[in-house]
């Protein structure tokens, strides 16, 4: 076609180097800015890497999904671009749109020109705007590429995002065909709120990030909260372990466990007894019959169960 | 399938490329390893196959847990499949890790009397660990009980892994008596290894040794137990939680290993394939509910929540967006104006949502309780799907329950209360269908609507009281739609004392309703 912008090219997009060289090391590499993986993280995304795949990172809220994703731009120093997804989200939100009062100007400037010229100049890349997707194969530096909570968008949109999935290429149909000039990093963040379409899945590589296990999760805190001892930030750990355990609504997350343990550290608590845990737990928990039950089993020793 | 990149394949998998012999032996498993996993019921694609012929390069195979993670990514699309692929994985690939880490051990060939007569294996096996832990290793043949059952105290105490996989060996030896050649899953093994161990026992003598506040050296020295080392004698009730919890996680890691050690054996002494049949764990979803075991239960219960929710939303954008309602034509005529008076563009009135009302009225004897809960919880779930949601049990008396529902923030709670308070045995505890009907009727007869779909849950085993089907018929009358939900397979309608001929005759339709799957298609298709 006319323009032959950056972005255009023949053939599958040439993957780049490696970014990792083995699985340890996208391990340590996330440890260094303080997103601790555990091997099953390291392994996806250093497949994701290799096999030039997108990930699907399912998992309950707030264990750190977007987190990952942000942290891996950060490792790889590449730009990251997210598209927030929600309902109703279309082509010209996603995707590209033609900057309509532009090429209207452009007609109105030209009145006397041929009108296959001026066709062909109107529908040129000067007169796109590119949205996310098309902004993000477009982008000549490395880019790592984030579309959250994919569940939100229906079923229909979805098929938007295949072809630039499996094929890192938006067809344009004024245009042409834009090829990734590197390819992505891509990861798809879930909430689980629905069923994702076969076609959707079978594209991507897998994760599902669940609630760390103690030894992690001292980790984290103790990584994430400033000023934090161990002590305190393992009687954390297992205190959120044991009230995980319990069946509530809605078990507290990561990123409110780290809550919890920041206001901690600034009351100054040493260590936790039962009334502070009590005082605090509105701060894990966000249902009344939740802090109640574990208010209550905390207290009586849990010999009961 | 993408071609992979190129650049990056000598760097792969030190060691692993280069053997074509090895490498074709290892897609091989791999394809079985993937039929099995569809033989369980995970969907896996072509693509996905390739996929995981992929990772195979990039993924050191001596590296089990990051290969399983690996594959996993690649092959399992769905959390709730997670468990089933666990499973398979175990099965399929300890062959391989023991035939690699067997070199070192006496027995060299996998001899299979030796592998299930106990002893041996166990010295074998302590060497391979290579951590050799004294107590392990050499203490192997001739073990006491008393001498395991400290051992097992210990490991427990300190939390060390390799310890407890020595302990998990020697009591599989022990204790699993297990026996070559029979065609079984391993939970009768794995059940009678625990219960020789008696771990609640030795979960309180753990806490009560901690809580002496003697012997908690040990505690200090496994590095996790920071937090509690202080307190000397008393413990607050908190500490004694936390204390409790942490061995609870302890014995849980034991279990899995024990359970690990039997499975290895199995697969050694008859082949992964034979085994994967026997151990082959359904998915949640398509667990009989009626026949479930505890474990299967705790992972419906769990599956059910996700499941509502996503049942709700869909129900809910179906309605936005399904149906547009009748012509505005008021707004119609506005809207024409700024066209000159044509109405090119119609209006339409915003659609009203029809949602119907619905009655449960469910069986909660013995032999169908389970079904009843799982699907009054999740009728209650997506109460907001419906105008109107009431709900009855009854065994051979009927009580209301909707009130149970209306305050519980959680339907799980309101489930419990049902099974703690409802009135609803009337003589002696046994269904009676036809009495409980009745006396529905009766009651409550005069509050169905012709916008009523009534639910009847059970079986229809009536212990041979009268059926009086002509209630049944009383109810369609009244109402929109009478469905019958049956628990049991169809094959099994009208044996023995089951009626449900006789009810059905009344209803709109009797559909079986086995696993959650069924019931979610069912009121999926009712909202």
């Amino acid at each position: 076609m006319s323009a032959a912008g950056p972005g255009v090219t023949t053939g599958f997009p040439e993957a780049g180097p490696p970014r990792f060289g083995s699985i340890a090391e996208v391990r340590t590499g996330l440890a260094g800015i303080d997103y601790l993986a555990d091997e099953g993280i390291a392994g996806v995304v250093y497949l994701a890497d290799r096999l030039a795949k997108p990930v699907l990172v399912e998992g309950p809220a707030g264990t750190g999904k977007t987190e990952l994703a942000k942290s891996v731009a950060r490792l790889t120093g590449s730009r990251l671009i997210r598209l927030q997804c929600y309902e109703g989200l279309d082509e010209s939100k996603a995707l590209y749109e033609w900057n309509y009062k532009k090429q209207l100007l452009r007609i109105q400037a030209e009145g006397g020109r041929q009108w296959q010229d001026l066709e062909e100049d109107i529908f040129s890349e000067a007169f796109l705007l590119p949205r996310p997707l098309l902004e993000a194969i477009r982008s000549p530096d490395p880019v790592v590429l984030l579309i959250d909570e994919v569940d939100r968008v229906e079923l229909e949109t979805e098929a938007l995002l295949l072809e630039i999935l499996s094929e890192y290429q938006v067809s344009i149909p004024e245009l042409g065909t834009v090829r990734a000039t590197q390819i992505p990093l891509v990861f798809l963040t879930s909430n689980n709120t629905r069923e994702l379409s076969e076609a959707l899945k079978r594209r991507c590589l897998y994760l599902h990030l669940d609630y760390p296990d103690v030894e992690r999760e001292r980790a984290i805190v103790l990584a994430r909260v400033p000023g934090i001892g161990p002590d305190l930030a393992d009687q954390i750990a297992r205190i959120v372990r044991s009230i995980r355990s319990l069946e509530l609504k809605k078990s507290p997350s990561v990123s409110e466990t780290l809550d919890w343990a920041r206001t901690l550290v600034v009351l100054g608590v040493e260590s936790i007894d039962a009334d502070i845990a009590r005082d605090t737990l509105h701060i894990l928990l966000k249902y009344r019959t939740d802090i109640e039950r574990a208010a209550k089993e905390l207290a009586d020793g849990g010999t009961g169960t | 399938m993408a071609p992979g990149p190129d650049g990056a394949d000598p760097a792969a998998g030190p060691g692993v490329a280069g053997e074509a012999s090895e490498g074709s032996a290892m897609l091989a498993v791999l394809g079985r390893f993937i039929g099995e996993l569809r033989a369980a019921g995970i969907p896996v694609s072509m693509t996905e196959h390739l996929d995981a012929v992929e990772v195979l390069r990039h993924v050191p195979l001596e590296d089990r847990p990051a290969l399983k993670s690996a594959l996993g990514a690649a092959l399992v699309k769905s959390s709730s499949h997670w468990r089933a692929y666990e499973t398979a994985f175990e099965v399929y690939f300890a062959l391989r890790g023991d035939r690699y880490g067997i070199d070192g051990e006496p027995e060299g060939e996998p001899g299979r009397d030796d592998e299930a007569g106990g002893g041996a294996a166990g010295v074998g096996d302590g060497g391979r660990t290579g951590r050799g832990r004294g107590s392990g290793g050499g203490g192997g043949q001739g073990m006491t009980a008393e001498e395991l059952a400290a051992m097992l105290l210990s490991a427990l105490t300190s939390g060390d892994d390799s310890m407890m996989a020595a302990v998990a060996r020697q009591a599989v030896a022990r204790y699993a008596g297990m026996e070559p050649g029979r065609p079984v899953g391993g939970t009768y093994y794995l059940y009678r290894t625990l219960r020789n161990l008696d771990l609640d026992a030795v979960l309180e003598q753990l806490v009560a040794g901690r809580r002496s506040g003697g012997g908690d050296g040990s505690g200090g020295g496994d590095g996790s137990g920071g937090g509690d080392v202080e307190p000397p004698g008393q413990l607050t009730p908190l500490e004694d939680r936390l204390l409790r919890d942490e061995f609870r996680a302890r014995i849980e890691r034991l279990r899995r290993q024990i359970e690990d050690e039997i499975r290895r054996r199995l697969v050694a002494d008859r082949g992964s394939e034979a085994l994967a049949k026997s151990v082959r764990k359904p998915l949640p979803e398509d667990i009989d509910v009626m026949h479930a075991t505890r474990d299967e239960l705790v992972a419906l219960r769990r599956a059910l929540q996700p499941l509502s929710r996503k049942l709700a939303v869909r129900l809910a954008r179906k309605r936005r967006h399904g149906r547009r309602g009748p012509l505005d034509f008021r707004s119609t005529v506005r809207h024409s104006l700024s066209t000159g008076g044509v109405p090119v563009e119609p209006r339409f009135r915003y659609p009203r949502p029809a949602k119907p009302e619905i009655v449960v009225i469910a069986d909660i004897s013995g032999s169908v309780a389970s079904f009843a809960r799982f699907t009054l919880h999740l009728v209650h779930a997506i109460s907001s799907q419906f105008s109107k949601v009431r709900s009855f049990v009854f065994i051979d008396g009927i009580d209301e329950v909707t009130r149970f529902f209306e305050h519980a923030e959680d339907p799980a709670d309101a489930v419990h209360r049902i099974n703690t308070e409802a009135d609803v045995v009337w003589v002696d505890g046994h269904s009676d269908y036809g009495h409980a009907l009745t006396v529905f009727l009766e009651r409550w007869g005069d509050e169905l609507t012709p916008r009523t779909s009534v639910l009847l849950l059970g079986d229809a085993r009536n212990n041979y009281h009268a059926s009086q089907a002509w209630v049944v018929g009383e109810l369609a009358r009244r109402s929109r739609h009478v469905y019958w939900l049956n628990p049991e397979p169809r094959a099994y309608w009208n044996s023995g004392d089951s009626i449900v001929g006789e009810y059905g005759a009344h209803c709109e339709d009797v559909v079986e309703c086995r696993t959650l799957r069924q019931l979610e298609r069912f009121v999926g298709e009712l909202a």
